[in-house]
């Protein structure tokens, strides 16, 4: 990895760079009642809308490469014959700008499900090949518990990683590409001096999280604790909703519908992003439900996340985002869940 | 029936359909009548016969009653029982169809001959508790919402047309609003029935910071029990979530349940 130091005043014109692409980064969205900013990804014009600063935004960038709904093909009939057309939704190139480490996590966790397999996404993959990251240091929140699930720092997955250093900013290159773009902008190598305040900064940074989880024989518990009492309790609580699964930045799980245009000419397959707490998710032929109840739908949730994905792949879907808890309006939050589980009660 | 398109080389009859009004605004026809871009495509599809919104003539031969309204009147009743004699399919258009809708509000007064002449004096007019389709026929369909989704009809009706399963989601509407990205309604101190209201409108009122009254009645598996409890942790008055469940007809079981709770303390 290469590092780089730069003025702050640096970032307007390294906005301006990437801004011949289409930049995706946090911008305010509004102010809760206590007055807090709500923030939101969404597509930036100008700098002044980009709030790097940002706490957490309320939803994850998932839209823009697990969009919620979107067209897996289209059947265009004419005369006796008819013609496929599958469109990957990816027309020009995309900048996320400040994802913080947790969501850059995310991607990478994505990619070994959705790429990784015998059946690669085209979907995704043709959005994710359009990208590119420039992630940003972050404060944690007193709801991020990403450090314990490994992923308050991100390792890979990045073109550009900026961390604020008071009027500086320490940077981490990943790509040529990002690395070209830096040469652009006034900045330098860092010295011994900045190496040191960058490692403190991090350190200071490691003594900030409040909220944990403790993930030791995690998959082994959840497997002992299967019939729990502690799963009812909660699936009393869940509105069965799907917000946890739609602000959350790895749950990729969908459905898919097939339509017909009212003029007979056109019919498509539409995917919509699902999630397992709802009632009809494990609704098959013969009006069966595998889960028909809050408890067992909730459960499959915490099951997928924290125990058959690591499982497969031996780390957790759960990146530690806290967005889930956060929206939840039934108040059910990760580490609250996990530890119920761990103690046998709530 | 006439048989004048094909889908996949199979002829599919474009069936005679009404559309019929009880007890309403007729603003379910009229939204029908909103979109005038995909108008001709939903003419091509079924044959009106009676439209009284869109149309002067009005016949009597219909496979399928598009229903809007509810049931105020004892004639309306009797038209009612006319129209399942002579409908293959009868589908309930609207909330006021479905659950009674806004003029159900009338039914928690007690005395609704007191209601009666508060409103039309001493004019001699027949009116009667509200009552949703259901309660006089059997329903085959039930579209939601006041009003309903243009779009939502028009999949339906082509599912209708096309002999496929009609399907409406089963998630409240907080699935839909998440989509949208919009911000909680409850992060800005306003109540919202998203939570236990089905989806299918995307959410259409949250999406314009105005937080949903439940049109289109209870997702199955509804958490209404949990609903109290958040609008209580807010500050929401018990109420102000009463006076929202009960403005369309869709949760008055739930109603009436919280209502002798309330009696009982």
């Amino acid at each position: 990895m290469l590092f780089k130091v730069f003025p702050e005043a640096e970032l307007t014109r390294l906005f301006e760079l990437l801004a011949k692409d289409r930049i995706v980064g946090p911008v305010k969205k509004g102010e809760d009642q206590q007055g807090r900013p709500l923030y939101d990804f969404d597509v930036v014009h100008d700098l002044a809308d980009l709030h790097l600063d940002y706490t957490q935004t309320i939803h994850s960038a998932k839209n823009y490469f697990l969009p919620y709904r979107e067209d897996l093909c289209t059947f265009t009939f004419q005369n006796d014959d008819w013609q496929k057309e599958v469109d990957y939704g990816v027309y020009a190139p995309l900048v996320l700008l400040g994802l913080h480490p947790c969501d850059i996590n995310a991607l990478n966790k994505l990619d070994k499900v959705l790429l990784g397999g015998r059946y690669p996404n085209p979907f995704y993959g043709e959005k994710r090949g359009n990208m590119f990251i420039v992630g940003h240091s972050c404060t944690p929140q007193p709801f991020c518990f990403c450090q314990s699930m490994g992923t308050d720092s991100a390792i890979r997955g990045f073109d550009l990683f900026l961390t604020r250093m008071g009027d500086l900013y320490f940077a981490e290159i990943l790509s040529p590409r990002a690395l070209h773009l830096l040469e652009q902008i006034d900045c330098c190598d860092p010295d011994s001096s900045e190496h040191r305040r960058y490692l403190d900064l991090m350190e200071e940074r490691e003594s900030l999280f409040v909220a944990h989880v403790d993930t030791s024989d995690l998959t082994k518990i959840l497997d002992l604790e299967f019939q729990s009492p502690v799963w009812q309790e909660w699936g009393q609580k869940c509105l069965s909703c799907g917000t946890c699964a739609q602000v959350c930045p790895t749950c990729y799980c969908y459905g898919v519908t097939e339509q017909v245009d009212m003029d007979f000419s056109r019919a498509w397959k539409e995917k919509q992003l699902y999630s397992c707490n709802l009632l009809d998710f494990a609704s098959v032929a013969g009006s069966h439900n595998f889960r028909p109840e809050s408890h067992t739908r909730i459960k499959y949730r915490y099951y997928h996340k924290h125990r058959g994905f690591v499982e497969a792949f031996e780390e957790s879907l759960c990146v530690g985002c806290g967005r889930c808890g956060q929206a939840c309006l039934a108040r059910i939050t990760v580490p609250e869940v996990i530890a119920s589980v761990r103690a046998g009660k709530e | 029936m006439t048989m004048t398109k094909t889908f996949l080389g199979v002829p599919v009859a474009r069936p005679k359909v009404a559309f019929l009004e009880l007890s309403s605004c007729e603003g379910c026809q009229l939204q029908l009548l909103n979109n005038e871009a995909t108008l001709l495509d939903f003419l091509s599809l079924v044959e009106i016969v009676r439209f009284r919104e869109g149309m002067k003539e009005a016949g009597d031969e219909y496979e399928i009653a598009f229903v809007e309204g509810s049931i105020t009147r004892a004639d309306e009743e009797e038209r009612l029982k006319r129209i399942r004699r002579q409908a293959r399919v009868v589908v309930a258009l609207g909330s006021c169809a479905c659950f009674g809708g806004v003029n159900q509000l009338k039914n928690r007064f007690n005395d609704l001959e007191w209601v009666k002449r508060e409103v039309y004096g001493s004019h001699p007019i027949d009116s009667q508790e509200a009552k949703p389709l259901s309660a006089v026929i059997e329903v085959d369909l039930e579209i939601f919402g006041c009003p309903i989704k243009k779009e939502e009809v028009e999949r339906i009706v082509t599912a209708l047309v096309l002999g496929q399963e009609v399907r409406h989601p089963q998630y409240p509407v907080c699935m839909e609003c998440k989509a949208r990205e919009n911000i909680c309604l409850f992060e800005l101190g306003e109540p919202c029935l998203g939570p236990v209201t089905r989806a299918g409108c995307d959410a259409w009122c949250p999406a314009n910071r105005m937080g949903c009254w439940g049109c289109r009645g209870p997702a199955p598996e509804a958490n209404l029990a949990r609903l109290e409890i958040i609008m209580a942790e807010r500050g929401i008055s018990r109420q102000r979530m009463i006076d929202r469940l009960e403005c369309f007809g869709g949760f008055a079981g739930f109603v009436a349940e919280v209502k002798g709770k309330k009696e009982e303390r």
